[in-house]
């Protein structure tokens, strides 16, 4: 159960920051919507779990937050990619791409194909 | 690197916990709002609109939780929390807040002021750089630190271990700094002591070893930086200025810093000088005596890479060189190293052995104060257990419970530390700047450091978990349910519980303390009644050095005679006696003596080495010693007839076999003096007075001038007010610039009980404080084991119960357990009092009066622990009590 819990964050901080890195400051809803957009249905149900991650990657130093004017001209906090954030994501990035790399090549390979 | 700066973002977080949760609550509704109108937008219904998007959203609860499960740190918050309610407990109980924290801190005040004494002492290296490697030099099996000052020299010059040799030597002058001559201890040291020490000067120059050249030829005196702020006011022109030791002038070099006060940690000096002055100093010289071992402590600094093994050995081998050059004078030259501050095992070995035996009846203190406080805990626990039972059935897990106890009591010990600790770092301050002998130098520099502080929050802590882990098991056990329907725990009957367990260890520790102490103070009382060999009652003492008033060779003994003789006109005085040193003052001077048949005068054939006191005719009936056989001295005993000596029984005995044979035969010094035994008289002590039989002898002062300072015993039955006014007129009118002080023998005898003063004193203290905590632990369990069956006397009272067996069914089980731990108790006290024959004389606890006093003390504790719980159980109305249920 906890360990399911790790694995999303994990993946969902990832995102969070793919998301900042390539659309620049966004506030909680709009990294909400992003995420929604490209995964389908992972925060279709629970937007709430993205700010938990938030409040985390900014004690971790990788995003800063600023209160800003949204669109509808609320008080929204804007989230923004760091230096640190930045080179997290470019590290986290690469792992990932080698571990799905790893897993594709395991799920490729059939039994006749060994030796 | 991450997780370092996520740990200390989370720390701080609890501080600005509110504008976290605001911000939190803000970023929610702004979201909701927007998905809100994306979804109006979309063409949905304002309601529903917002239905979906809060859907959408999921639980906001549960994501606050997680949000504040990573915003702070969770343990920390709950220990804030656990603090936050231990408070609040303490604060609703401040009857059991206060005993236990005075219980915790008078026993963590006591282990903290011993520990002072004994880090101070025992284990602080002296207050000199590089004190790890500075060590003192012992000789022979005996461990003697004497040496002669040629010796000295020798050890200095042949051996290689060293980087330097210095020795010093405490001894007492008159000092006169202007127009007021008075007395001061000074430390006499070889030339190059401040430089083998390495230390600077605060003020002016020290002197050094270039500074000596042959005897008396270095004239000069460096101030201790008390003396220098006492007798000069901090007067920085000091430097330079003549100042009259015993009428010699010495220049005023410089000052020593204040935080030197140099290298014999209990003995507080005034200044040093060179030992090459000794004769303008003690009226004598032995810089050339071999066989004159007084030099009190020679020491020095291992060289880099030399260990203490290799220095014996080197050292050793010194000492065969000496054996067999100087055959005479130089025996038993095997060496040994040792810590220097307290003057090697002289004074070290019996303080080690006391303050450890201290130490450890300190910590059985705390041991007691731990058991009574856990008792104490337990009741509470069995009286929360409804408390208990109830959080645990609405969930809350065992282990909170348990840290929420824990946190209780490690509050608890805490303040009770710090008060404690606060106490005795006062107390150790006052000690280290009590002067208990007015006669005497002696400081006991005991100041807290760090060490003490960490000392005392460890036990505090230490003891924390120690009494607030008793109810554990009791808390585990708790099955709510049953607690619940039943109102409370079965009380458990007839088996024997851990609480009854910790009731015995705890009176038993006290008797052990309370056993100890008495033995301590009926030796005391013993030491004070037993036969000193002289009798101080009645007589006045009058200390003078007429070397240092310029009196020498003709002169002196003239003048000796002419003092006695007009002490002795003075109406009201009975009789006057001179001896060089007074018995049991600061030790004995010893030489040794060999048979008259003896050939080879070397030490190893010495027969004995007995006391030795230069006295005139009259001293024994001053001091009132008895002489059992022969004659005293008489004048007429002087240089011209032959040498004889009056001894002591035990001298008579081990030289000759039978007391009273000695009279009349003879025996020899180590130069072959015959000197023939004229009278004997009973023993005393001598050295102090714990030693056993000592012999000792006394010669003529007439036929063995003595040039050092001298005591004039004077015996009369006059008040010692007037009789004191009349000796300083008589004094006054022989020699005006006669410098003397004036005293009782019983005062003057302060110091050599100030031993086993001291130590009643300290195990006084922790014999009332084991009483009074066996009297709250006695108590505590009495009172409660009333309160908790209450019910039960009240019915029996109503069927009709008699007061004798209310009292009985009420206080029998505590007065069971005090009679079992109280005999455990003086069993184990009278095998640890053992230990306190070493320092206090006479005390056995073999003694009818000791064991009797024992019991009734632990009776009367008994008594006084259970009469109002008593008187309670007594005064129980049923009707009132079934009424109220």
């Amino acid at each position: 159960m906890k360990q399911k819990t790790d694995v999303l964050q994990g993946t969902l901080a990832l995102m969070v920051l793919k998301t900042l890195d390539v659309l620049g400051p966004l506030h909680g809803y709009g990294i909400a919507r992003r995420i929604e957009q490209i995964s389908g249905d992972m925060l279709a149900v629970n937007q709430g779990t993205l700010y938990p991650v938030l409040l985390r990657l900014e004690q971790e130093g990788a995003v800063a937050s600023d209160w800003g004017a949204s669109e509808n001209n609320r008080r929204a906090r804007f989230y923004r990619l760091t230096k640190e954030g930045r080179r997290q994501l470019q590290v986290e990035t690469q792992g990932w791409e080698q571990t799905a790399a790893i897993i594709g090549r395991f799920f490729e390979v059939k039994a006749e194909d060994l030796p | 690197m991450r997780s370092v700066r996520r740990f200390f973002s989370r720390l701080i977080k609890p501080a600005t916990r509110r504008a976290q949760e605001e911000r939190l609550k803000e970023e929610i509704t702004g979201h909701i709002a927007l998905q809100t109108e994306e979804n109006l937008r979309a063409g949905l219904s304002p309601v529903e609109a917002r239905r979906r998007a809060m859907l959408k959203f999921g639980g906001v609860e549960a994501m606050k939780q997680d949000y504040r499960a990573t915003g702070g740190l969770m343990l920390i918050e709950n220990f804030v929390q656990d603090v936050r309610f231990a408070w609040r407990m303490l604060r609703k109980s401040p009857g059991f807040a206060v005993v236990a924290v005075a219980t915790l801190a008078f026993a963590i005040g006591a282990n903290s002021v011993v520990f002072g004494v004994l880090n101070a002492l025992i284990l602080r290296p002296l207050n000199v750089p590089h004190a790890r490697s500075l060590w003192g030099i012992e000789r022979g099996s005996d461990k003697a630190i004497n040496h002669s000052y040629p010796d000295y020299r020798d050890l200095r010059d042949r051996s290689r271990s060293f980087e330097d040799l210095a020795a010093y030597n405490v001894t007492s002058v008159t000092v006169d700094t202007g127009n007021n001559p008075a007395g001061a201890w000074i430390l006499e040291t070889t030339g190059n002591y401040f430089d083998v020490l390495g230390i600077q000067p605060y003020l002016g120059r020290f002197f050094h070893a270039s500074d000596e050249h042959g005897p008396n030829s270095a004239p000069y005196i460096v101030l201790t930086y008390v003396f220098w702020q006492n007798h000069f006011q901090s007067d920085r022109g000091v430097v330079g200025r003549v100042v009259q030791l015993d009428k010699h002038p010495f220049t005023i070099l410089g000052v020593a810093p204040a935080e030197f006060r140099g290298t014999l940690l209990i003995v507080n000096p005034d200044f040093w000088v060179p030992f090459v002055n000794q004769e303008q100093v003690e009226g004598e010289n032995v810089l050339e005596v071999r066989g004159h071992r007084g030099l009190l402590m020679v020491m020095g600094h291992l060289k880099a890479g030399v260990t203490p093994a290799q220095a014996v050995a080197d050292l050793n081998s010194v000492g065969t060189y000496l054996e067999k050059t100087y055959p005479k004078d130089d025996a038993q030259m095997t060496f040994s190293l040792t810590r220097p501050g307290l003057a090697g095992d002289w004074l070290g070995a019996p303080l080690r052995a006391f303050l450890a035996g201290l130490m450890l009846l300190a910590g059985l203190i705390l041991l007691a104060a731990c058991a009574n406080l856990g008792t104490l805990f337990a009741a509470r626990a069995a009286d929360r257990s409804r408390e208990f039972a109830v959080r645990l059935a609405l969930g809350s897990g065992p282990l909170r419970i348990l840290r929420q106890l824990l946190t209780e009591g490690v509050l608890i010990s805490l303040i009770g530390g710090g008060v404690g600790l606060w106490g005795s770092v006062e107390l150790l301050r006052a000690m280290s700047v009590w002067e208990p002998l007015p006669s005497a130098p002696l400081q006991i520099p005991v100041y807290a450091d760090a060490n003490v502080y960490i000392v005392a929050l460890v036990l505090s802590l230490v003891s924390g978990f120690l009494f607030s882990a008793v109810p554990v098991r009791q808390v585990l056990r708790t099955d709510p349910y049953q607690v619940i329907k039943s109102g409370s725990t079965a009380a458990a009957g007839g088996r024997i519980s851990v609480r009854d367990l910790l009731l015995v260890v705890q009176v038993a520790i006290c008797a052990v303390l309370v056993t100890s102490s008495l033995v301590a103070v009926r030796g005391l009382v013993r030491s004070l009644h037993s036969n000193f060999g002289f009798v101080p009652q009645g007589a006045l003492l009058v200390d003078t050095g007429l070397n240092t008033a310029g009196y020498a060779g003709e002169a002196l003994p003239a003048m000796q005679k002419r003092i006695i003789h007009a002490l002795e006109a003075i109406p009201g005085v009975q009789s006057v006696g001179w001896v060089d040193r007074l018995p049991l003052y600061y030790g004995s001077n010893g030489t040794i003596v060999f048979t008259d048949q003896t050939g080879d005068l070397k030490p190893a054939n010495a027969a004995a080495e007995p006391a030795v006191y230069q006295i005139s005719p009259e001293y024994f009936t001053a001091a009132q010693t008895t002489l059992f056989a022969g004659r005293p001295f008489s004048w007429h005993d002087d240089e011209k007839s032959p040498r004889v000596a009056v001894v002591n029984r035990e001298f008579a005995t081990k030289i000759f076999g039978a007391p009273n044979q000695a009279v009349g035969k003879y025996f020899k010094r180590a130069d072959g003096t015959r000197i023939q035994v004229v009278g004997i008289v009973e023993d005393g002590k001598y050295g102090s007075l714990a030693e056993d039989l000592q012999p000792a002898i006394f010669l003529p002062v007439l036929q063995w001038p003595s040039a050092g300072g001298a005591t004039i015993v004077v015996r009369s039955n006059r008040e010692p007010q007037q009789l004191g006014l009349a000796i300083k007129d008589t004094m006054h009118g022989l020699d005006p610039g006669l410098f003397f002080l004036l005293s009782t023998w019983t005062h003057e005898l302060e110091s050599a009980l100030f031993p086993s003063r001291m130590a009643t004193r300290s195990l006084g203290v922790l014999g009332a404080l084991g009483a009074m905590l066996s009297i709250t632990g006695i108590f505590g369990m009495a009172a409660y084991s009333v309160s908790k069956r209450l019910k039960e006397l009240g019915i029996r009272i109503a069927l009709g119960a008699q007061s004798k067996e209310v009292l009985r069914a009420a206080l029998g089980r505590a007065l069971r357990l005090l009679a079992a731990g109280s005999l455990t108790g003086l069993l184990l006290g009278i095998l640890a009092s053992r230990v306190l024959a070493a320092i206090v004389y006479q005390a056995t606890p073999r003694d009818p009066v000791v064991l009797g006093g024992v019991v009734l003390a632990m009776a009367l504790l008994g008594l006084v622990a259970t009469w109002i719980p008593a008187r309670r159980a007594l005064s129980i109305d049923p009707m009132k009590l079934l009424r109220e249920e």
